[in-house]
């Protein structure tokens, strides 16, 4: 029960109701399959970042209350923006002792590069633990304290003396930097970098104007004073920020999220996939995970089964609009 | 007097038994893990990440750093008695070591390099409990034109490390930089050089493949064949005199080991560059300033102190924009900031408010894991010697298989285990010519993040080259770096001049 | 030896070409307002490798470079031997990895190498071969959670990570 009363609080109501069907028919399925050796844990990304830290996290709630029966190994498969863990994982279909971390790039890899040959809606959905979000960010030093002067801002400054940063082209930070400037009418100048963390510092630094950080790489800046966020891209409020308005409540509906899931190869058997979800249930439904996500702004979002590869198609589509009104893809 | 108070709470909680217990189980593992072929602290620290969980945050990042120091320490042991750097921080440590391990002074070398992280690493946290808060703002000063000037002043110390064949050594270098740029560019956000479609390739080529290759095939390729089926048994003996005697020698090289330490830390301090160039520059300064530049990279002691100096003077001082800004300042503090932030604890300015108690008995645990790391690692020279003692034919099956077990580690991918075996074959092809290889090793490391300080400099200045020069620091690093450059050129040219066309390549 | 230098210098040469050709498949040239683009920073170093290989090829003419005067063989019959078992051995245990697993290909390897290439008797030769897997398999497999390849072999170790991981 506290499950559904943490994610109605959270108030993401068409979500709640996918969550409770799903956690119904998850539970005792998963007697008839076990794994016999470790199993590989993929990670979509290199080591030390977001994806990196939350699959670690999750391999070590899983050891903490010995959920599995043998270890979690993860294995980080970050090359080409994960093009290399989506062949690994397509070629290892029905293997049931490999599975999969992901993030968006879970969509816009595959549709960057379709000399891959992957297909995300034939992968084995496991469970959708998390939805990470994203904010606006300026540095505290600077006056701006809304949507409406950042967008002034902006347009005073102009492209070429305006610089966003944000991780590598064609990935989150600037699908939403992206969004921002097609809602506002406005033009920066989008500066990569390797990771959210240095995405963050280089704010601080004052070496860039602005970022679109989630909140769980701008929070310890942001607790010293250091940063301040302007707007949320959520439908609600998140709760760690209670006095930070959504974009929509501003009068724009500007919405991203980055999901966190767990897939498998394709084709494995129903019962390995029912031991898997089992697992990351109670994963999902452990102290420390809901926790995390109170603490980091990640909004709840369990999702299983088919629904899940369903909702990854959709959002496959929505991504491939997006790709294609920034020139990414044809 | 906040923060010799602060401090002496930190070493109640560093005392209590169990974390003890985990600072000298710590040591050990990273020892280990560091002498092996392969695995670096990166890796140690990654995988021993979710043991952690058993133990309160406090206890679980003190063995973690324990092990971090250990692993540093322990890059040095297979750096000297195999050639092999286990990680890239240790690639400084082989120019030196290894010669003096075949000149049958390995115990002198495994005992200076001890010393000198010992020395490293205490200078640099002593540096740390003082000025922790204001080098905060130091790492914070530093984007990517500051990285790009850095890289620049790292590639300048390369100059020294070639033969005497400068187009061989230019050589080495671009393609070290080109294979360094396989796989993503981050930039754009495409793969590149892709070869052959082999998905192994997005991954890129990793150091620890090419250095394992060149230095561990190829190198005990080329061992066989001068061997010619012989086999070469090493004399060496290790007495607790001979340790002491070699403790006192290290008097001479103590102006170096300082430099090496301050050096270190600072760069460390810096995100993004980490250990490797600090080590680099370290070796590259004591060469510089030696009086004997031509002994080194022929087995001067002094080749081996520096580096071991700075590299782990350069991991303590990593952590200080961890903790302070939670920014890695290396690819093992990444990994240990997302310790902390599973532990629930924020990195960051508030952390020293906040978690005073794991702050400080981090840090006082830092000292205690200096000393055991040293007095372990003196004990376990004795075994270590061992090694050198055995035959050939035993010795070198074993480190093929090191080398095969080691290079499959980190990525868990065949792929890496054939490109090693092709940069193997290449290396010692390429040796028998006198192509220097060190240059290439290091420029893999250095390529990633000289290619992307520059295209992100260049893309906030809109393409203009001014910025590397107009900003305070950057210009000043800059020009410190293209002062090194010039230097040997300049005097190379005056030798030549005066000893007649060419007459200096004999 | 002479040559071998010749030989390199113009393989590498056409590796750098390949390169430049590879590179190329990203735009190579200045892009207004950003800089370099994505192939430039690997096409004008391969660029660079292409020159320093012409470099070398002219100082072989000119027999300035110490190989390219030497008149001693790059490879005599004996170290081609050495050369050939050294890394034949390799091919064949990385090859062997892939099927019947770490585990079956290291003995062999280390048998191969103590008891026929150094000629130790068995007494030296077995504890080796039989001591390196079993440290191999608790150090990576045990202590560090390194599943290491197995090949067909792979059920066997079933078992055993039931009774040590399980």
């Amino acid at each position: 029960m506290r499950l559904i009363t943490k994610a109605a609080t959270v108030g993401f109501a068409s979500l709640l109701a996918l969550s409770v069907s799903a956690t119904s028919f998850s539970s005792d399925a998963a007697a008839a399959w076990k794994p016999q050796k470790p199993v590989e844990f993929v990670i979509m990304a290199g080591k030390g970042g977001g994806a990196d830290r939350l699959a670690r996290f999750i391999q070590g709630i899983i050891k903490k209350h010995g959920f599995a029966s043998l270890p979690f190994v993860p294995i980080n498969k970050g090359g080409g923006s994960g093009a290399e863990a989506l062949r690994y994982v397509r070629d290892k279909a029905g293997d049931p002792h490999v599975i999969m971390a992901t993030l968006n790039s879970y969509y816009t890899t595959p549709l960057r590069n379709p000399g891959l040959g992957v297909d995300i809606s034939k992968f084995t959905p496991i469970a959708r633990m998390a939805e990470d979000t994203f904010q606006l960010w300026v540095s505290s030093d600077t006056k701006i304290m809304n949507v409406e002067q950042y967008v002034a801002a902006v347009k005073k400054a102009g492209m070429a003396n305006w610089k966003m940063g944000g991780t590598g082209k064609g990935a989150e930070d600037s699908l939403v930097t992206a969004m921002l400037e097609k809602t506002y009418g406005f033009q920066v100048t989008y500066i990569p970098f390797k990771g959210g963390g240095t995405v963050a510092k280089q704010l601080i630094g004052k070496h860039i104007n602005s970022t679109v950080n989630n909140p769980s790489e701008q929070m310890g800046f942001f607790q010293a004073g250091k940063s301040r966020p302007l707007a949320t891209f959520t439908p609600n409020r998140l709760k760690v920020f209670p006095n930070v308005p959504t974009f929509r409540e501003l009068g724009h509906d500007l919405v991203y999220f980055m999901q966190r899931s767990v897939v498998a190869p394709p084709g494995i058997s129903k019962d390995a996939q029912a031991y898997y979800v089992g697992v990351f249930e109670k994963v999902y439904q452990s102290k420390e995970w809901q926790t995390y996500l109170t603490k980091k702004g990640l909004l709840p979002g369990w999702l299983t089964g088919d629904k899940l590869t369903s909702y990854f198609v959709k959002e496959r589509e929505a991504h491939r609009k997006l790709l294609a009104s920034m020139g990414e893809i044809k | 007097m906040d923060v010799l108070a602060a401090l002496m709470d930190g070493f109640f909680i560093a005392f209590e038994p169990l974390n003890l217990g985990l600072v000298i189980f710590g040591c050990m593992a990273g020892l280990f893990i560091g002498a092996m072929p392969g695995l670096g602290s990166v890796n140690g620290v990654a995988i021993l990440l979710p043991m952690t969980f058993l133990v309160p945050p406090t206890s679980a990042i003190i063995f973690l750093a324990a092990l971090y120091y250990g692993a540093m320490y322990g890059g040095a042991i297979s750096s000297i008695m195999l050639g092999i750097p286990g990680a890239s921080t240790a690639v400084a440590t082989t120019f030196d070591g290894r010669p003096m391990a075949l000149k049958g002074m390995a115990d002198k070398a495994l005992v200076g390099a001890a010393a000198a992280s010992f020395v490293g690493g205490t200078i640099s946290i002593i540096l740390f409990t003082a000025f922790a808060p204001p080098l905060a703002d130091v790492a914070l000063a530093f984007g990517p034109p500051e990285e790009f000037a850095l890289m620049m002043l790292a590639f300048a110390t390369f100059i020294g490390l070639g033969g005497d064949d400068i187009p061989k050594t230019f050589f080495s270098i671009f393609i070290g930089l080109v294979m360094s740029s396989v796989g993503l560019d981050i930039i754009s956000g495409n793969p590149r050089l892709i070869f052959m479609d082999l998905p192994g390739f997005y991954h890129g080529i990793n150091f620890l493949v090419l250095a394992i290759g060149i230095y561990g095939i190829g190198e005990m390729l080329w061992t066989v064949e001068q061997a010619k089926g012989d086999v070469i048994v090493t004399k060496v003996t290790v007495t607790v005199r001979g340790i002491i005697e070699a403790l006192k020698d290290l008097r001479k090289t103590k102006k170096v080991m300082f430099m090496g330490s301050i050096l270190g830390f600072f760069v460390g301090i810096l995100p993004a560059a980490g250990a490797t160039p600090g080590s680099l520059m370290a070796y590259g300064v004591a060469r510089t300033m030696s009086k004997d530049p031509d002994s080194f990279g022929k087995g001067n002691i002094e080749g081996v102190v520096a580096p071991e100096a700075a590299n782990n003077a350069a991991s303590t001082g990593s952590m200080l924009p961890m903790l302070t800004l939670g920014i890695p300042g290396s690819p093992t503090t990444a990994i240990l900031l997302g310790g902390m932030v599973i532990w629930g604890l924020e990195p960051g300015p508030m952390l020293f408010i906040e978690h005073k108690e794991f702050v400080w008995g981090l840090i006082a645990s830092l000292y205690a894991a200096n000393f055991f790391a040293l007095a372990i690692n003196i004990a376990f020279v004795p075994a270590f010697m061992m090694v050198l003692k055995m035959p050939f034919t035993i010795l070198a099956p074993i480190i093929f298989i090191l080398c095969i077990v080691g290079g499959f580690a980190p990525t868990q991918d065949m792929h890496d285990v054939w490109l090693m075996l092709v940069f193997g074959v290449m290396g010692y092809l390429m040796r028998k010519l006198d192509y220097p290889l060190a240059p290439m090793v290091l420029a893999i490391v250095l390529g990633p993040l000289a290619e992307a300080s520059v295209r992100q400099s260049l893309m906030m200045s809109h393409g203009s080259f001014a910025t590397f020069f107009e900003r305070p620091i950057s210009g000043t690093i800059m020009l410190i770096a293209i002062g090194l450059f010039a230097w040997p050129i300049f005097s190379t040219v005056r030798k030549r001049f005066r000893s007649g066309a060419y007459g200096a390549e004999g | 030896m002479r040559l071998a230098e010749l030989v390199m210098a113009v393989a590498m040469a056409i590796f750098s070409l390949y390169l430049m050709w590879k590179s190329a498949e990203l735009p190579i040239g200045w892009i207004e307002g950003s800089g370099p683009g994505g192939g430039a920073f690997p096409f004008w170093l391969a660029a660079g490798m292409l020159i320093c290989c012409i470099w070398i090829i002219v100082r072989w003419a000119k027999r300035l470079s110490p190989p390219s005067r030497s008149t001693e063989s790059y490879m005599n019959a004996m170290s081609i031997k050495a050369f050939l078992i050294g890394a034949g051995s390799l091919t064949v245990l990385i090859g062997g990895i892939h099927i019947v697993g770490v585990y079956v290909m290291v003995p062999l390897f280390l048998i191969f190498h103590m008891r026929y290439l150094g000629g130790h008797p068995w007494t030296v030769t077995a504890p080796v071969a039989v001591g390196m897997p079993v440290f191999t398999f608790f150090f990576f497999e045990i202590a560090l959670h390194i599943t290491l390849p197995k090949g067909y072999t792979e059920p066997a170790f079933y078992p055993l990570y039931e009774y040590f991981l399980g």
